[in-house]
This record gives C-alpha cells, structure tokens and sequence, in this order.
C-alpha cells in the first residue's frame, strides 16, 4: 500500500490522527509524480493552525476509482510552488496564499484570486497594507506591448443578464494573443459560513453556492455528512436523488445548446432550447416543488416521495422533453450555416486539458475520460451506469455535441430509474457526526466534479470545509481556448464552457 | 401631385414598419408570438420623449454623427424612384451623390463611435468600414450595369427601366444583379449573416456596437436612419426585381408596398433559416457578391 497518500473511496472519511504530516519534499514529490502519471488534484487547501499552515491535498487516480489525501505542515511564511511543472495546481496555490498569506515560491502567475484578506490577520502573501480596502479586480495584468496591439477590457458590467467578471483581451487586429480572467466579484465567503456547521440553514447555503446546479452542491454535502455519521441513505433517496441530478443537467444542458445557438443568431433552437429548459425544470419541480431542485435533499435522503400518479406524469413528460429536444437539436446539425460556426473555433488540444486538469463536458469534449459518476460512482451510479461521452476536437462544436449526447443519456438514466424506482423509506435517521475526520465527497454536477472537503473537531463539528466547483478547474480552460482566436468569437467560447462566477467566487 | 404626397408619406413613414415585419416574421419561424408589428414605431417615439446623455470625453463630433447620418440618408432617399414612380430628385450622375451620401453618413458614425474613446467602438468601426469597402465595389458594379443597360447616369431611369422585356431578353445579366444586390442589402443593413442587429454581445457586433453611447433622441435618430436605409436599398433591390407595371399611379402603388412587405419577410426568413457568419468569413462573401456584379457587367459589355 501507498505509504505517503491515504487512500479512501468517494464519500467516505479518514481519521485526522492517521494523516501523518509529510515532510515538504516528500509531499511536494508525490504531487508531481501522480500528477505525472495522470493522477489529478481535486482540492488543495491549507488550513491554519496557530502560527503555522496545514497543506492537504487530495489526489484523484485515474484508474481504480481511488482518493488519495495526504498533509505537510507550512510553518512558515513561503512554500514551494509546483505550477510551473504542473499547471493545474496554479489557481489552487494562489487560493491559499490569499487564504492563508503564504507566499508561493518561484509560481509564475502569482496574483490573488478573489481579492479577500487572508484568515491570519497581518499575512499577506502580496504585502498590501492593511488599512486600504481591497478593490476587486485591481491588480497588474500581463500586458502586450507594441504599436499595433491594442487592450480590450470587458466587464465586470455586461450587456447582458449574467454575473460580474472581467476580462482582459490583448488583441492584434480582430486576433487574441491573451486574454486573463480576473473574478472575485461574487465572494460571499461561503466557506468561513460553513465552519463551526452543520447549521440548520447550511444545507440551503450550500444550495445556493452556485445556483444553477443545486442538487449537485446539495447531494456532496450531504454524501460528507452521511460519511461523517456513517448513515446510509435508502435506496429510494439514491434513485430520487440521481434523478434530480439528471434533471439538473438536462435543464441546463438543454439552457446552454440552445444560448450556443442564440450567440451563432441560430433563432428556431436558441427559442425552442429556451421554452424546452422550462419544461425540465418543471419536472425537478414536480419532484419537490422547486424548479432549481431546492429542498429535495436533506442529510440521509431526501424530503419529498415520489408516488405513482407523479411518477407515471414525469415518464410522460420525459418523453415528451426527448422528443421536443431531439427536434429542436437536430435543426442545428442539419444547419450548414451553423456548423460551419462552431467547428474549429475555440479548441482547447487534449494535452493542454489534461494539464489543465479540466473537468466535465469541457474536458470529455478534448476526449478525457473523466466522469465522477463512472470514475468515483457515487449513490444511484455505484448501481446504475451512465455511460461516458467524449469528443475528439475540444472545439465549441465539441462541446456542444457532448451536451446533446450527455442529455440523451440522462434521459434514458431518468426514465429507467422512474419506471423502477425502489419501494420502501426515502430518507433514513441520521446518527451524530463523528469528531476528528476528514470526509470527501465527489459529485458530478453538470459542469463537471464538485468536490467537497470537510474535516471534524472533537465535538463533530466542521473545523474547516473547502468546496471546489468545476469552474475553478475549468476557468483557465476559457483563457486557454482563445489564445489565437478572433475576439468576435469569445461570447460563443464562453458560452459553449458556461462556467460558474458564483461557484468560482464563493 | 396625390402621388407626390403618396411618395414622401410612405418614404418617411414606411420604414420602421420593414422592422416589423421582419422580427414578426422571425417570431414566427422561432415559434413565438413576437412583439407587435408596430413595436418599432412605439420604440421611436419612447426614444424621443427621453433626455440625452453625453460623455464627457466625446466633442462636437459625436453629437454631430446621428444628425447627419440622417441627414445623409434622407437626401439619398429622395433620390430613389419606389416602384414605377420616378425619384423627387433626379439628375444624370445623381448615382455618385447617391453612393458616396452613404459614405458619408458611414464616415460621421463611424467618426462618432472613435470619437466616445471605447475600445469597443473602436473595434466597431474597424470592422464596419472594412466591410464597406468590399460592399461598394459591388454596389457600383451594379449601378454602372445598370448604367450601360438604361444608358442614363440618373438613379430614377436606371430602376424604373427593369421591365418584363428585360428580363426575357437579358434574364441573367439581371439575376446576377438581383443576386449581388441582395448580398450588399444585406451586409450594409447588418443583417444576418452579416451581423446580428438583436445580439447583446458587443464583441460580436459591427453596427450596434458604435452606437452603444448614444441615448435618447439621438439613438431613435440613428435607429430611424437605419430603418430608412433598409428602406431605400430595400426599394432599390425591388425595383431590380419587380418588373410589373400598370402605368396608373394608385395600383403601382399597391404592388410597391406589396413588394416591400414581401421583401421584409424575405430578410426575415433568411435570418431565421441561418447563423451568423464568423467574422473572418464575411470578406469572402463580400467578395462573391462583387464577383457576380462584375460578372454581370462583362456580360453587358461584351
């Protein structure tokens, strides 16, 4: 057995005690050598204690369906960076140096993330005095410089109705030779909310962490409590409750090819795609009363059954969201005009998302296998597979093609699970939290894995909780997507990876 | 003289109804109910009733922009001959005024959009003036066919010559015209597949995104204008193709509206069955439209 990780499987804990702290080198050489041989970071967090950090990291094998976590102590104010080897760690590094006012050793992209002082009064990793407010968004950009390159800077206000952020274009004529991407607008401090939890008013705080993909916030928090109480949710709740997920990533599958369709001015799918997402939401809506999934779940089960009437009425509805959807989406296949639009633009190349460590349809659209619902099966998936979409070209023609496919196969998981959905309890007793443990849970949310983190004090309650949303994975997969594009083309880029603010932000 | 009152009422009051048609007609192809027919006319008059904002980095130039691209427009408009029925103003080389009043009303917008400082206009103007230039080459090509054809230099002979008897004898000659023309109306009015005149996206836009700072009146100007040339080349490229005439005024006058409301459906389709080109395709559209124009011409003057 792998001496320096813990392993452990999806949603279940470790005890504290066990995680002997590594020393740095030790630590910082697992991380590269899994990392290298196509192991994954899900989550890198530091946690203070004292004067000194805790650094864990969670390592995610790409085989056997195995977690690995493993901590080293920083006890003083620098750490050695790993970004430059292993990209993928870079916006994680940056993270804790915000968080915790570690300065990150030789990174090459040293900048905040979210623009919040850190949790140890007087460390901060950028040296910003402490009496002037921090202004989001205010920081040195990489800059091009030369006669003919001039700065496009979008954002934080848009046109449109969507969140805040700001990007910057560094353009050659209508060409992009950079763009950065600076967030932080929607900070709410979720994470320091949590801490001292579980509180009666977490779950629904953790449901509207990102809002548009409730259940699959809502289902890891409650697979880290059920870890921590050593509670198995009836079989019934893991239908009802991968149901809901599946409803989740229709509704807002079919919300994203029909926005694609809009930004390429493809009308008849962009309205029908529109009205179509309506209709999934009103099926999560039928399962417990709120078109986004809200309280469905509740540590143990889930709140709300499912009888025959409902059931025989969301199978009709299914059906008729197939057929809408199919007629809707092949219009866009069929249409030379649009597929000349989306293929070959914005392409992220397999080895870039493999370093990037992307996940979700963006990065099964490059042709990574990776899927949390087959990789590390969760509830309903240990017992009913959904199979794995991929794409080869990783452009936005990919992207979308993934997201038809992947509504196809929900569809199918949805309609066979309500046609047998077990008999018997749908939410089961919860058992007091165990103290001095570290829960994993890992769900995969229509973006890709959302990965939550939670560790225990002695009386059980969460010393500390760290939630990654697919965005923070994914964001500089955008960045990388441009790089080289027409600037004409990033609202379509954009949207074809429709990445979260809010869940990014937290 | 009743014909006369016909012709400035319909010229002034016509086009924002195009407008509606064509989102009608779009409604329609998306399944949807869409806003009133004459919801362009309510937005005119809401624009009007609203105080105007001005940033404080613009000049005189920026203010300026929207008066005399009306300007411009209008007085290329009397130009024209709608239908069978001979332009108000009409002289022979009235087709090079014709031409370059639109560039001109092009040169104050895109004056205007440099003028706010935005990188956004800018980008804006960038692009609508290299489309222009790949769309006028096809416009005079046009015009000198139709030149060579009318033998006239005046606007108002040269589109109320298209008659049956041309098109029987020289039907390709005016295929390829109508062809060329559609493209350019379509390009210089920034429609699909042009630009996408309902996009929020401003790194996408050409046209709407020079006009971004500009409020109140001076936008219900800018939006009128742009109805109005729609209108005008509108009544151009039906002309091109209409070839009935009944010689008595009321019932040219019919079959003119009729054409325009056919016209606007027409746009209307095209932009429902079809996405936006990338924008590093447009050019070689562009220069498809020129090469049927051209193409034309050789068969004139052969």
């Amino acid at each position: 057995m792998n001496d320096t990780l813990r392993l452990l499987g999806n949603g279940q804990t470790v005890a504290l005690a066990d995680l002997t702290p590594l020393p740095h080198d030790h630590f910082l050489e697992t991380i590269s050598n899994h990392t290298a041989h196509g192991w994954r970071v899900s989550s890198y967090c530091g946690v203070p204690d004292g004067e000194a950090t805790v650094l864990y990291c969670l390592l995610a094998s790409p085989m056997d369906g195995l977690l690995g976590v493993m901590r080293t102590v920083c006890s003083g104010n620098s750490f050695p960076s790993l970004a430059a080897h292993c990209p993928q760690l870079q916006l994680f590094e940056r993270e804790i140096a915000e968080q915790c006012g570690i300065v990150f050793e030789g990174h090459p992209w040293f900048k905040p993330v979210r623009f919040v002082r850190s949790c140890c009064p007087g460390r901060d990793a950028w040296g910003r005095p402490a009496d002037q407010p921090l202004q989001v968004g205010v920081m040195d950009y990489y800059r091009v410089e030369g006669e003919e390159v001039h700065e496009v800077a979008v954002g934080p206000v848009h046109a449109g109705v969507i969140e805040p952020g700001h990007f910057r274009f560094q353009c050659y004529g209508e060409q992009v030779f950079h763009l950065e991407i600076s967030l932080g607008y929607q900070h709410r401090g979720i994470e320091q909310l949590l801490r001292g939890g579980p509180f009666p008013r977490t779950l629904r705080q953790v449901e509207a962490l990102a809002g548009d993909t409730s259940i699959g916030h809502g289902q890891a928090y409650c697979m880290v409590l059920e870890a921590l109480s050593r509670t198995r949710p009836p079989a019934a709740a893991e239908a009802l409750r991968g149901i809901a997920l599946e409803l989740e990533r229709l509704a807002n599958h079919t919300g994203d090819m029909g926005a694609i369709a809009g930004d390429v001015g493809y009308l008849p799918t962009a309205s029908f795609c529109g009205r179509i997402r309506g209709d999934f939401l009103n099926m999560s809506a039928l399962l417990c009363g709120s078109r986004f999934g809200r309280g469905l779940l509740t540590p143990g089960g889930v709140l709300f059954d499912l009888d025959q009437r409902l059931r025989d009425d969301l199978y009709q509805r299914l059906e008729i969201g197939r057929r809408e959807l199919t007629s809707a989406i092949e219009l866009l296949w069929g249409t030379p005009s649009v597929m000349s639009r989306l293929e070959g633009t914005g392409p992220v190349a397999p080895d870039a998302a493999r370093e990037l460590g992307l996940v979700g349809p963006a990065a099964r659209a490059c042709g990574l296998k990776r899927d949390v619902r087959s990789d590390y099966p969760f509830g309903i998936y240990r017992m009913a597979q959904v199979p794995i979409v991929t794409a080869f070209h990783g452009d936005v023609c990919s992207r979308t093609l993934v997201r038809w496919q992947e509504a196809q196969k929900s569809l199918d998981f949805c309609q066979e699970q309500v046609s047998h959905l077990p008999s018997g309890r749908y939410v089961a007793e919860m058992k007091p939290l165990q103290g001095g443990q570290l829960a994993v849970a890992l769900t995969e949310g229509w973006r890709g894995e959302i990965c939550h983190l939670a560790m225990t004090d002695e009386q059980g309650r969460f010393g500390y909780y760290k939630v990654t949303d697919p965005s923070f994975h994914n964001w500089s997969g955008l960045a990388l997507a441009l790089r080289g594009e027409q600037i004409s083309d990033f609202p379509l880029c954009n949207k074809s990876f429709n990445l979260s603010y809010c869940g990014f932000d937290l | 003289m009743v014909s006369s009152v016909i012709h400035v009422v319909l010229l002034l009051v016509m086009p924002p109804l195009l407008l509606g048609v064509i989102n009608k007609t779009k409604a329609a192809f998306a399944g949807r109910k869409g806003a009133p027919i004459l919801q362009p006319y309510y937005d005119l008059a809401r624009l009007l009733q609203k105080g105007s904002v001005f940033s404080t980095t613009t000049t005189w130039v920026f203010r300026a922009g929207p008066v005399v691209t009306l300007a411009a427009t209008l007085l290329a408009a009397l130009m024209v001959p709608l239908g069978n029925h001979p332009a108000l103003i009409s002289f022979p080389g009235d087709m090079l005024l014709f031409a370059y009043l639109f560039g001109l009303a092009r040169f104050f917008t895109t004056s205007a959009a440099l003028d706010t400082g935005s990188s956004f206009e800018g980008m804006g103007a960038a692009r609508e003036v290299t489309y222009a230039c790949l769309v006028e080459p096809t416009l005079f090509f046009v015009l000198i066919t139709l030149a060579r054809m009318s033998k006239s230099l005046s606007l108002g002979t040269m589109f109320t010559y298209p008659s049956l008897q041309v098109w029987l004898t020289s039907g390709a000659v005016m295929l390829l015209l109508s062809n060329a023309l559609f493209i350019a109306l379509l390009a210089e009015n920034c429609r699909i597949p042009f630009d996408d005149p309902n996009t929020h996206l401003e790194l996408t836009m050409i046209h709407e995104v020079m006009v971004l700072d500009h409020s109140g009146p001076a936008f219900g100007m800018i939006l009128y204008g742009a109805a109005l040339k729609l209108f005008v080349l509108g009544a151009l490229f039906t002309n091109l193709i209409l070839p009935f005439k009944t010689g008595n005024p009321l019932p040219d006058w019919g079959i003119f509206i009729v054409a325009m409301l056919y016209l606007a459906v027409l746009i209307g389709v095209v932009e429902s069955v079809m996405a936006r080109l990338r924008l590093v395709r447009i050019p070689q559209l562009l220069v498809a439209a020129t090469i049927l124009s051209a193409f034309a011409m050789l068969l004139i003057v052969r």
